[in-house]
């Protein structure tokens, strides 16, 4: 066996190889073969590299140099020259627009630097399980310059001027939030993590805590150490047991090096953290919930004021941050406030951590700046839709967060934006949905999430959420009617001004946002009785399509009631007032001749 | 629940659990979790044994009880099977996941075979959203599950248990 | 593991974790390689854990002593899991998506011993990672 010595990566995606990816890759191969070299080099094909306007693409391997629009005919002049002469083919490189700058490596691209990991930076390069490696990542060096050579008012005031705001969806400033919290005078404080990731879909948290853990615990140090906490409580899913694990290893090594605990670094401040663990209620993420949770009693909220700052766990000042906000805060203070101010935009400074998921082709999480487009981060660093279809929403925020559509997709994410268009930022969660979601049948989902979730503490959240549910599983059967959709307004518009927490207050935001972007969807279920997208079982029917159909009798035979007419090789028929909408005839057809219509 | 030894053994268990905790204000839940752990649902019995330790009124462990829908009160069967409906999953199609299984298993979601074999139950999102439509069945995630997976998962489960 | 008492003891236990870790920065590092497995959730569930010990079974049965193979959080490519990235000196790392125990034995016998990239397997870096 030989060592090759260089290799060449071409791209396999489905961009590239419509664009003739493959057969470049025949002719590299041809010409390696022509100059006898292919016992030193191999062309390897490799997943989308993602860049696809700019395909094919072609990276030389360990040389880090990237071709774009690299063609069949450029095959013969890269190995002469590159290969056999180590000369770059200059014409192939990317040229950079503004700058008119030829760009040779990956990691000069600006496409690849869309993402920026700041909250993420150690996940996926450290063993979370070895507090050395993230020693070696630069771990705890904040909190050590925090102690031993910054003021508790110094602290605060970094964190104000970077500007964080909370990423757990809110958006307020983390450093007033220090603040004020500073300022309530009391023997004993708290700092409290809120790991509690309830929106469904939403998982970056739980990729911070298994991958970064000790982010998290210096974090925490550092701000018991700003606001006279000497004791933190990590509230943490009791559906993460992988977290849940990782966080007390962490836990045990950090006390180990003295890193928590008794007289941190010789500096004689002492804090230590202890976990406590959810039971699944969604509401416990809203911060008094939470609270009556860790003292362990029900999750309910109660009203601010007092607020935690004031009057927290046992009747303490309290400051309630979210894990991503927190992972934040060592970059902040090792690189200081004003190179945070440089990322992302205006009063929204830093980056954001988003949980791709749903109908796109790269699932994933990515972290990008603030004031990215909607658009780069699904078609850029997503990818674009799966199996081609048409892009129709995208849902951020989660239960408590609205549709977002085509038209506002180059909107650029921060909390103002998302809010102005009827959405949130929420925590993360951005499910992408395509021509074959029902909006009615998302709306109904997260409705019936909410009224799940609902504490039943307030009346508008306990009893209104219900009844809004009941509308719309009323239009899903094909009962509903026009003056439904205006009682789904009116009521969801009563539910957010009187609800008590910030879940009622935002559960109805689902139902108003697709009302408000896809009225002519809610019409055509009210109206028409139909489901435009197919997914409303009552209100749709299955047809067979007379030009694919055989005659097989497959569905014919497998029909339950039945109700499938033909005669073995012509074409058979449904007969509507006896079909049950069961789907087994669609289901066995194989000859995709059946549809839901 | 198992023999009379066994039961006396997990309340030993239980009480060294009660008796580790060093500040007890709070400690309910942790608690729950603990026997919920060991017996897995939580019976009168467990209730009232805690409910003393701690000195929490049982009516006060109830109420915690209910709210939470991680802690059950009824039995549930070996294998608990988790579908789960979280958002990703549900655009996935995780909605028909649990129409399989529960006709394959033949009961609703929500409830046990008879033969205390399995629970079905739904999930609110475990963060693999990667993976869409989960299901974790006790402590295994099983990832981009489709439809004609579900009885080859029930077969091996059955298989396991024998 | 004793308790670090100073700022001073904390920079000297760093400094030698970094040199433990950063393949530079030492002579007889020359010829290492380190192996990580994404193993948070997503990654376990698809069976990441099957794949790290394929890999380091295949190791051993090949008797390759200078790999060593290690865990890591969440890579963030969670369509592509279970994820293996390969890092020699000097060189670019390689990222494989959908390793399974036979593709992890795969790169053991044709990256790692013999040098050659596997067809149809790597994935693209796409994002900045601050230091």
């Amino acid at each position: 066996m030989n060592n090759y010595r260089m290799h060449l990566l071409v791209c396999g995606g489905t961009g590239c190889t419509s664009s003739d990816s493959l057969k470049l890759v025949d002719e590299l191969k041809e010409s390696i073969e022509k100059h006898g070299i292919s016992n030193e080099v191999e062309v390897v094909i490799t997943g989308c590299f993602g860049f696809c306007e700019k395909g094919p693409i072609l990276k030389v391997y360990p040389d880090d140099v990237f071709y774009v629009t690299v063609k069949p005919e450029d095959a013969e002049e890269i190995v002469e020259e590159h290969v056999i002469k180590g000369r770059q083919v200059e014409r192939l490189l990317y040229v950079e627009p503004n700058l008119k700058v030829k760009l040779e490596g990956q990691k000069d691209l600006p496409f690849y630097k869309k993402q920026i990991r700041i909250a993420l930076r150690n996940c996926g390069f450290i063993n979370p399980e070895d507090i050395n490696e993230c020693l070696a990542a630069d771990g705890y060096q904040a909190l050590a310059k925090c102690l031993c050579e910054m003021s508790k008012e110094e602290v605060i005031e970094t964190v104000i001027k970077s500007g964080l705001r909370g990423r757990g969806g809110g958006g307020f400033p983390t450093g007033l939030k220090w603040k004020y919290t500073s300022n309530n005078a009391s023997d004993v404080k708290y700092i409290i993590c809120n790991a509690d990731e309830g929106d469904p879909g939403a998982f970056m948290d739980r990729s911070i805590l298994e991958g970064d853990p000790h982010s998290v615990l210096e974090a925490m140090a550092i701000a018991g150490y700003a606001i006279g906490a000497e004791h933190g409580y990590i509230y943490i899913r009791a559906e993460y047991p992988l977290a849940i694990h990782r966080l007390e290893i962490a836990i045990t090594q950090a006390r180990e090096l003295g890193l928590l605990g008794i007289d941190i670094l010789g500096t004689g401040f002492n804090f230590d953290v202890e976990l406590r663990y959810g039971a699944g209620a969604f509401v416990c993420g809203e911060e008094t919930a939470l609270i009556h949770s860790i003292e362990g009693a029900r999750g309910e909220p109660s009203t601010k004021p007092p607020f935690p700052a004031q009057c927290g766990v046992w009747d303490k000042p309290t400051c309630v941050n979210n894990v991503e906000t927190l992972a934040n805060i060592p970059p902040i203070f090792l690189r200081g406030a004003d190179w945070f101010r440089t990322i992302g935009t205006e009063k929204s400074p830093g980056t954001k951590v988003f949980a791709l998921a749903g109908k796109v082709n790269n699932v994933g999480l990515v972290e990008v700046p603030m004031g990215t487009t909607l658009r780069e981060v699904i078609y850029d660093i997503g990818g674009g839709i799966k199996n081609n279809k048409e892009f129709k929403a995208v849902q951020t925020g989660g239960p408590s967060g609205g549709c977002i559509t085509k038209e506002n997709l180059d909107i650029p994410i921060d909390y103002e934006s998302l809010n102005s268009i009827g959405s949130m930022m929420g925590s993360g969660g951005m499910i992408v949905m395509d021509e074959d979601n029902c909006m009615v049948n998302i709306a109904k989902y997260y409705l019936e999430f909410t009224k799940e979730e609902s504490c039943g503490k307030c009346t508008p959240c306990r009893v209104g959420n219900k009844r809004l549910l009941e509308i719309l599983d009323k239009i899903t059967q094909g009962n509903g009617t026009e003056q439904d959709l205006a009682d789904l307004v009116e009521l969801g518009e009563i539910i957010k001004d009187t609800s008590l927490c910030g879940l009622g207050q935002t559960a109805p935001n689902p139902v108003l946002s697709t009302l408000h972007y896809f009225y002519d969807e809610y019409l055509a279920h009210v109206r028409e009785k139909k489901c435009p997208a197919a997914v409303c079982e009552s209100l749709l029917s299955y047809i067979i399509l007379p030009e694919k159909c055989v005659g097989c009798t497959a569905c014919a035979k497998v029909c339950p009631v039945p109700c499938i007419l033909g005669e073995v090789k012509k074409t058979h028929v449904i007969d509507q007032s006896k079909c049950i909408k069961c789907g087994a005839c669609y289901n066995t057809c194989k000859f995709s001749a059946i549809a839901k219509r | 629940m198992g023999g009379n030894c066994d039961t006396q053994e997990k309340f030993a268990e239980l009480q060294n659990f009660i008796d580790s905790i060093e500040d007890k204000r709070g400690a309910l839940i942790a608690v729950l979790h603990r026997a919920q752990q060991l017996y897995g649902y939580l019976s009168n019995e467990v209730i009232f044994y805690v409910s003393e330790k701690l000195v929490i009124p049982s009516s006060k462990i109830y109420g915690v009880i209910s709210f939470y829908s991680y802690f059950t009160t009824k039995q549930r069967g070996k294998y608990v099977i988790n579908v789960c409906l979280g958002t990703a999953c549900f655009v996935r199609g995780a909605e028909a996941i649990m129409k399989e299984f529960e006709k394959e298993l033949n009961i609703k979601a929500g409830e046990s075979t008879k033969d205390m074999k399995f629970t079905l139950s739904g999930l609110r999102c475990i963060g693999a959203c990667g993976l869409a439509p989960v299901v974790m069945i006790n402590d295994k995630v099983y990832g981009r599950v489709e439809v004609d997976q579900i009885k080859k998962i029930i077969e091996e489960c059955e298989k396991e248990a024998e | 593991m004793s308790k670090l008492k100073s700022i001073e003891e904390l920079q000297k236990i760093r400094q030698a974790a970094k040199d433990n870790l950063d393949l530079r920065s030492t002579a007889e590092s020359e010829d290492r390689i380190i192996i990580r497995v994404g193993m948070a959730t997503c990654g376990i569930a698809s069976g990441a854990r099957t794949t790290m010990n394929a890999i380091v079974d295949e190791l051993r049965e090949q008797n390759i002593t200078n790999v060593s193979v290690t865990q890591t959080g969440c890579m963030g490519y969670c369509a592509e899991e279970p994820l293996v990235e390969v890092v020699f000196k000097d060189k670019p790392s390689v990222i494989y998506g959908h390793v399974d125990a036979q593709r992890g034995r795969e790169i053991v016998n044709e990256h790692i011993k013999n040098g050659r990239l596997l067809q149809n397997a790597i994935i693209t870096k796409s994002f900045e990672k601050i230091d």
